[in-house]
């Protein structure tokens, strides 16, 4: 009987969003970001402003959140301080999450001979198989209109858990875009960025480099650690993968229990 | 006493359903069993054990996080990770927690023995008390030990760290120049990780330890500790085993994650690849490094080549290690002749939350207190004369990095 209260008034994107082209609705203008972070700076939280906003009620955004770094509890206590229950969410099948923590491909054996490698390759179209099963669950039910995220926490777990085969790693990821494609959804992989910046790893960091659309990274200040300011991010987008840079955003951050603020050097006092 | 009043003011109530009762004292426990003093809750759930350093313990913001796993980065030119790990596991003994140890010596049990034994009270102090309870001695003999716990060997309640002499507090101050007894450490499992053929082992042995664990003992909160030593050493043998190891420690990692364990890794760097490092890095959740002090190399060098390199004598001579490079430090910082090494937090665990912990401070130096227990203090800057140059960046107590300056990690 009660007149439902008027919806919230859409808030104005943040610099990420803007930076990112999310603007106000609208699908995004690009399919697959990889969020590189460091030892300093955990980059954990992007994700987190991501699945946030993918379920955020405003749009009809699903989400499959591949969990290799933490448990759900994790994200559910993280994300409920955000203001984001999912618990709930996974029950309306809006999140489906795949918990990977104990994700491992093989055990203790020789991985030259064929059945190492087999093992892997079972392993790798297991996962991917799993994920495609979730899209497809996600949209038998009546989720049109919004479009669904896969997010990946993270991508070295993945190299680890295929005992650093880096073919088998790319092959997945590229995979995994072809669904941006043909499934009409959109990937957010999260990588840390200096395990690959040394000479033996950087085969994985250029070709990670030419497949993406957005490369967003969160880096410690060239200054050091501070209590108000995080760290700073950079948004490089391109205009084709592999191909020039197009923009370049920069600005920092203050991590908070309750989100992220984003705002431009020196804007804070 | 109390029962008796009670029936008279309510009644026709009997002393069995009175609401009050005396508390019964029995042979063989006069209180109910206290909350366990060994783990902390503290905000958003968690769950902290001591470090065994109480001022370690302050600065991370109340101890090893349960379920979480530390590592520990060695220095090449001192073994003070080794200070790290013996704190951690007598305060294990101290609080009855189980203990895992997996060491890449022959006999991990050698290394048992070095473990510090907590600070008693003075023995002056324990005459005092004996005059004062003689009244009380008679109920109380039982814990009464004191100086006579032989007597009460294999009493699973008189054991002299467990007695009234020590303090059941959270965390304890340890007298590193004192071992724990040997009956306390036949406790601890240990195993050797040199020389296993597979890391299933090893894996095996810890999923074992953790499913021994009790869930809770008594209603109270129970903890276990993992130490595992030098894992990547080159006497282990893992020589090509890199990847086996970087996903062991990402087993350990998903096995404690849900269960009240902690476990503390130490591993020297240099002998791992430099993307091997970060990897190992970022699966840490809690990230410490200890470091020997600059111009101490060459007491260090000489003294692991004389003695064993386990023992921990060798601060003891610490004072008497003087150079040019050792001046130049006690000019930049006080008290820099007490110190034994620096010890710098990298990363802290932060439970089920996004905000990284930002410390006002993530340098510290260890030094000894009383020539016995383990303290940590910030790095404090000496004044700087008029006449010196010298250009040294700023401050030791900077978080951040700072070009130039030596104590940088």
């Amino acid at each position: 009987m009660n007149p439902s209260p008027p919806p919230p008034p859409p808030r104005d994107p943040d610099l990420l969003e803007e930076a990112l082209g999310l603007g106000r609705g609208g699908s995004p203008p690009w399919r697959l970001a990889f969020v590189e972070d460091c030892v300093e700076t955990s980059g954990a939280f992007v994700l987190h402003h991501f699945l946030k906003r993918a379920l955020s009620t405003e749009g009809d955004g699903t989400v499959v959140f591949l969990g290799l770094a933490q448990p759900f509890s994790h994200y559910d206590r993280v994300l409920r301080k955000m203001g984001c229950n999912l618990s709930v969410q996974r029950n309306k099948n809006k999140l489906h999450f795949i918990d990977l923590l104990n994700l491992e491909f093989l055990g203790e054996q020789k991985l030259s001979n064929e059945k190492g490698e087999n093992d892997r390759e079972i392993g790798f179209m297991d996962l991917y198989n799993r994920i495609l099963r979730s899209i497809e669950a996600i949209r038998s039910k009546d989720n049109n209109g919004g479009w669904t995220t896969i997010i990946i926490d993270d991508l070295s777990h993945l190299e680890i858990a295929a005992h650093g085969s880096v073919k088998h790693v790319l092959d997945f990821l590229q995979y995994c875009r072809s669904l941006t494609s043909e499934m009409d959804c959109f990937l957010v992989i999260l990588n840390h960025e200096d395990i690959h910046s040394s000479d033996e790893a950087l085969q994985m960091l250029s070709h990670l480099d030419y497949i993406s659309d957005i490369l967003i990274k969160a880096e410690t200040l060239s200054t050091g650690i501070a209590a108000d300011v995080h760290g700073q991010m950079t948004v490089v987008i391109k205009d084709a993968p592999g191909g020039l840079i197009k923009k370049l955003h920069s600005f920092q951050f203050k991590v908070k229990e309750n989100g992220v603020e984003f705002f431009y050097p020196g804007s804070r006092f | 006493m109390a029962t008796a009043a009670d029936g008279r003011l309510l009644g026709a109530r009997s002393a069995n359903t009175s609401s009050f009762s005396r508390a019964r004292s029995s042979p063989s426990a006069v209180l109910p069993s206290p909350p366990n003093p060994g783990v902390k809750v503290g905000p958003n759930g968690a769950t902290f054990v001591s470090s065994g350093i109480p001022d370690l313990d302050r600065i991370l913001g109340g101890g090893f996080l349960l379920g979480s796993l530390v590592m520990v980065m060695e220095d090449a030119d001192a073994p003070h990770h080794l200070l790290l790990l013996r704190n951690f596991m007598s305060q294990g003994v101290v609080h009855r927690q189980p203990v895992l140890f997996a060491s890449p010596l022959k006999d991990p049990r050698a290394f048992l023995g070095t473990l510090p034994s907590p600070v008693s009270l003075s023995k002056e102090h324990r005459q005092r008390d004996t005059l004062v309870d003689h009244n009380q001695q008679d109920q109380e003999k039982g814990l009464r030990i004191a100086w006579q716990y032989k007597k009460y060997f294999g009493d699973q309640q008189s054991s002299q760290i467990h007695n009234r002499d020590v303090k059941q507090e959270f965390s304890n101050d340890f007298d590193l120049r004192k071992a724990l007894e040997r009956q306390h450490v036949q406790y601890i499992e240990s195993m050797s990780i040199q020389d296993i053929p597979r890391l299933t082992i090893l894996r095996d042995r810890c999923s074992n330890f953790l499913s021994g664990l009790p869930r809770s003992d008594g209603g109270n909160l129970s903890a276990g500790r993992i130490a595992i030593q030098s894992l990547c050493a080159p006497q282990c043998g893992y020589a090509e085993m890199d990847w086996d190891l970087v996903a062991f420690i990402r087993f350990l990692r998903s096995i404690i994650r849900s269960s009240n364990v902690v476990a503390v890794v130490t591993f020297p760097t240099s002998f791992l690849s430099p993307a091997f490092l970060k990897r190992w890095q970022h699966l840490a959740d809690t990230l410490l490094s200890v470091r020997a002090i600059p111009g101490m190399f060459k007491c260090f060098a000489f003294l692991m080549r004389s003695i064993v390199w386990i023992t921990w004598s060798y601060f003891q001579l610490f004072p008497f290690c003087t150079s040019d490079e050792d001046k130049d430090m006690a000019k930049l910082l006080t008290g820099y002749q007490d110190m034994l090494g620096l010890l710098h937090v990298h990363k802290v665990a932060h439970n089920n939350s996004q905000v990284p912990t930002v410390l006002e401070a993530s340098t510290f130096s260890l030094k000894l207190q009383k020539r016995r227990s383990l303290v940590l203090e910030r790095l404090n800057q000496a004044p700087v004369e008029a006449s010196s140059g010298t250009s040294y960046s700023t401050s030791g107590t900077c978080s951040g990095p700072s070009k130039g300056s030596s104590l940088d990690f």
